[in-house]
């Protein structure tokens, strides 16, 4: 059962489109991040189901009610602002138990819930402290408390971690996500970070210039991109055009055994990841290559080739790295992990 | 939805309140007779032509200008090297001589005008020209002085750092780099100080009342002693200096960062 | 931000140089002028004169009389309602103003400095012109069937009141500028998502979070008006004169400046004070 359905929502700012005819189902418990570089139209999307902004344009539809005439403050949805907006002169505790002293809930209510919410975000006792004297990751767990006060139906982070230090996100990100596998809450993210989003995410919606590129799995946006740009966005890949051949297909005169090519196309753009390319001694693979720079991560090696088809990045398991600058090699491509664009798919 | 609505209505009522006075001198102005009524009655520009042609009029508005162009560029000579030092290091002195500049427009105008009395009857150079344009520089000091203190802020220091490892020394720094950089906050510091100066009443009554006239001087004059349509049409032209000069420093420059606001980034 | 420019030795004295001019012309003639003033409140008066230096209080015990006392209460509670007003208008409207798009803000930033700069004078001759009875609001009541027979509202009370501002909305809505400019859009939006209206949003997050700030504008507004120096003699009777009134007044009509001078270092030493505190707020502000 969907939560929220978006349907042809378009947000029109003069003649700049911010959003154009988005459509969106969120199932109800789900964990949905909108993914994509800043000016995409994914902020804009969020804020009209949050109803700060009103769309041009469709109707947004929460457990089957049009809310698009609702105002903000009786849609009852949860949601934490990328500077927190803590409010400066309230304690941690007032801060938290705002929305339920708005609602008229008595002293002992707020109190009780206070320090339950403090529990759940695991910052007990700092209901006295003033906003100030905490830490940006401590701010953090006292914004989603806050946004949780009332167990709203639908929680919604805009950049909720953009604010803090890498090591801190990468922790944060696993416990925002144990913490909505443990309430169960329908739950969407903005984020302009993919790892962010492949560690959250049920569902990952891509937005590039306003329009949603693809919505799936991660791990199928990752394997299966829908076009150049998604493939691009999500991790590292290689963008190379393919060319019809007797029987197949090849890439940069070579053939690459197994790729076919959609029927009609005599040239398409193709993907292919860098752990799927494998770097194999001169002439036992079909593409010549030379190596131009290797970059050994530790985790795993990265070589930077260059072949007729121009620069192709290798991943290499962790060690191997018997490479040079300057090494003639060859490249077999995996034609099983190769991703066939067909003409007109790039955004 | 009733929000915007009621915002309007806001906006609307406070607009109507700031331009009933300007609006009534207005209407008031191109009266036909030379009676104070409201509504006009007749359309006549006259009295707009008499501010130029009334040779009373015409030597206020002379005197005004001359005034304040002197008091204005008074004002951001010493302003400016105020901003300057602080800028370049703040110091005890730097900021005791800053608290000086501001004062005396934060005191009520009564005092800087009262002192003035004071000095200028005791010195000797009671009544005469550069006593009113030294009180008015002194006291409308303040102005190019946040204006330019602010145009300092807006100069990255890895700018002058870059100069320096160029070999630009401090004197080429300023010249070159510094200057022009804070070139529109010097205008509309100086423009700031000329409004203000034009339309100042007391300093310039308690220094040259009795040997100058000043427009402000004149309208009160002819408040007591004569009611003459030209009071109207010259406070209505004061008004559109104003605007025009405001209009302009907004228009070059970004006047809600000038009042306060942060650069603009967004398109709020 | 503070730090000195790098690579400049520490201490040159070329580099405080730029401040002797500034510094001589100020001590010429603010802090001279002002010394001067506060010794002439000292001093006896001559009249049809000046005043010749022999050192007396009578001035000073003359100000503390019960009639001017009344009229120094009288001041401080008109200056202080004029600040309470153009607070409860100012701030709700500098709040809607600062969340116009920016070129909107502009054409009402320009207007609201051009009824700044204003002289007293003029807004004094405006306001007594819209409130009289032969060119003003009443005569445009009557000509639109909303009332009988033109009236003088003016001079009067109200007439000051509103005159008086008239003249300090400006200042008000200037002063709380900054403020409500740099505070972060995202409180209020927070708010109304937390389920607050507007309205709620407004009262219970914006203002409390901007309090030091409306503390610091109501003492600078209260201060200016203070300064009011024509308004209440063209708009009021001589009982709505306040003591900057009553200071131009001494000094100049009666030729009594040793009087006016007391009065002035007395209004002096209460604005001083005024700002100080206002400075203190707003360091206990930043630092809360």
């Amino acid at each position: 059962m969907s939560a929220l359905e978006l349907a042809n929502v378009t947000k029109r700012y003069g003649s700049v489109l911010a959003v154009d005819d988005a459509v969106l189902d969120v199932p109800a418990g789900s964990f949905v991040c909108l993914l994509g570089p800043s000016g995409c139209g994914k902020t804009t999307l969020m804020r009209m189901i949050a109803g700060l902004e009103t769309p041009t344009a469709g109707t947004i539809r929460f457990n089957d009610e049009t809310i698009n005439e609702r105002p903000v403050h009786r849609r009852d949805f949860g949601m934490v602002f990328q500077s927190l907006a803590l409010f400066p002169h309230l304690s941690v505790g007032e801060n938290i138990a705002y929305p339920l002293k708005i609602r008229g809930r008595p002293r002992a209510e707020r109190d009780a819930r206070v320090v339950e919410l403090l529990d759940l975000v695991r910052l007990p006792g700092v209901a006295d402290r003033s906003v100030a004297q905490l830490s940006g990751g401590q701010r953090q767990r006292v914004a989603i408390a806050r946004a949780l006060a009332v167990s709203p139906k639908l929680f919604l982070l805009d950049e909720p971690l953009s604010a803090l230090d890498a090591k801190l996100r990468e922790a944060m990100q696993v416990e925002l996500r144990q913490l909505q596998e443990r309430l169960g809450i329908t739950t969407i993210v903005v984020t302009h970070d993919q790892r962010e989003a492949m560690t959250m995410a049920d569902t990952i919606v891509v937005m590039k210039g306003g329009r949603i590129q693809q919505m799936d799995r991660p791990i199928v946006i990752y394997r299966r991109p829908a076009n150049a740009f998604v493939a691009d966005f999500l991790g590292q890949t290689n963008l190379l055009t393919a060319h019809a051949a007797d029987g197949g297909a090849t890439i940069a005169d070579a053939p690459v055994p197994g790729l076919t090519l959609p029927a009609g196309c005599a040239t398409a753009e193709v993907s292919i990841r860098p752990e799927d390319v494998s770097v194999e001694r001169e002439g036992a693979a079909p593409l010549p290559a030379t190596v131009e720079f290797v970059r050994d991560m530790g985790s795993a090696v990265e070589v930077y080739l260059a072949t007729a088809a121009g620069r192709i990045v290798a991943q290499r398991a962790a060690g191997r790295n018997d490479l040079m600058v300057g090494d003639t090699v060859s490249l077999a491509l995996d034609p099983a992990a190769i991703v066939v664009f067909p003409a007109g798919a790039t955004a | 939805m009733i929000g915007t609505f009621l915002t309007r209505l806001f906006f609307a009522a406070v607009g109507l309140f700031m331009a009933a006075p300007i609006v009534v001198i207005a209407g008031v102005s191109i009266n036909e007779k030379r009676s104070l009524t409201f509504p006009p009655e007749g359309f006549s520009l006259a009295w707009y032509g008499q501010i130029f042609t009334d040779e009373g009029w015409r030597g206020a508005l002379t005197t005004s200008v001359l005034i304040a162009l002197g008091a204005a560029t008074i004002a951001v000579l010493i302003a400016l090297p105020i901003a300057y030092a602080l800028w370049r290091r703040v110091t005890a002195i730097g900021r005791a001589v800053q608290l000086l500049g501001v004062s005396p427009f934060v005191l009520p105008p009564v005092i800087t005008a009262l002192g003035a009395l004071s000095f200028w009857a005791t010195m000797g150079g009671y009544g005469a020209w550069y006593t009113v344009v030294i009180s008015h520089a002194i006291f409308f000091t303040s102005l190019p002085l946040v204006t330019i203190s602010l145009g300092f802020q807006t100069i990255d220091r890895e700018v002058t750092e870059a100069a320096r490892t160029m070999g630009a020394n401090d004197r080429t720094i300023l010249t070159t780099i510094v200057l022009p950089m804070i070139a529109p906050y010097i205008i509309s510091g100086f423009a700031f100080a000329f409004v203000l100066s034009l339309n100042e009443y007391i300093v310039a009554y308690m220094t040259v009342g009795f040997t100058l006239e000043t427009v402000p001087i004149k309208i009160f004059n002819a408040l007591r002693y004569g009611y003459t349509p030209t009071m109207a049409s010259v406070s209505i032209l004061f008004v559109a200096v104003a605007v025009v000069v405001f209009g302009f420093v907004a228009r070059f420059g970004d006047l809600p960062r000038l009042l306060g606001a942060w650069s603009s980034g967004d398109g709020k | 931000m503070s730090a000195a420019a790098p690579g400049t030795k520490a201490g040159g004295w070329r580099e405080q140089a730029p401040l002797i001019f500034p510094a001589l012309m100020l001590l010429a003639f603010f802090v001279v002028p002002f010394g001067l003033m506060i010794a002439v409140s000292l001093f006896e008066r001559v009249a049809g004169g000046f005043y010749q230096p022999v050192l007396t209080t009578a001035n000073y015990a003359r100000f503390l009389s019960l009639f001017f006392g009344k009229i120094l209460v009288f001041s401080l509670g008109l200056s202080a309602l004029v600040s309470a007003l153009c607070l409860i208008v100012g701030a709700p409207f500098t709040y809607l103003l600062t969340k116009l798009r920016r070129k909107w803000q502009v054409p009402w930033l320009v207007a609201m400095l051009a009824v700044l700069s204003l002289s007293e004078v003029i807004i004094g001759f405006s306001w007594s012109t819209l409130l009289s009875r032969t060119a003003g609001l009443s005569n445009l009541f009557v000509s639109l069937g909303l009332m009988d027979n033109p009236d003088a509202w003016t001079p009067g009370f109200f007439a000051v009141l509103a005159g008086m501002t008239y003249q300090a909305f400006p200042y008000a809505v200037l002063v709380l500028y900054p403020s409500f400019s740099r505070l972060d859009p995202s409180l209020a939006e927070a708010a109304r998502t937390l389920g607050a209206s507007p309205l709620r949003a407004f009262f219970t997050v914006i203002l409390p979070a901007l309090r030091m700030a409306l503390i610091a504008t109501f003492i600078i507004v209260f201060v200016f008006a203070l300064g009011a120096y024509l308004l209440p003699q063209l708009l009021g009777r001589p009982e709505h004169w306040t003591l900057s009134v009553l200071i131009t007044d001494q000094a100049i009509y009666q030729s009594n400046m040793p009087f006016a001078a007391a009065m002035a270092v007395f209004l002096v030493v209460t604005s001083l004070s005024l700002v100080l505190l206002t400075t203190t707020l707003g360091r206990k502000g930043r630092a809360a």
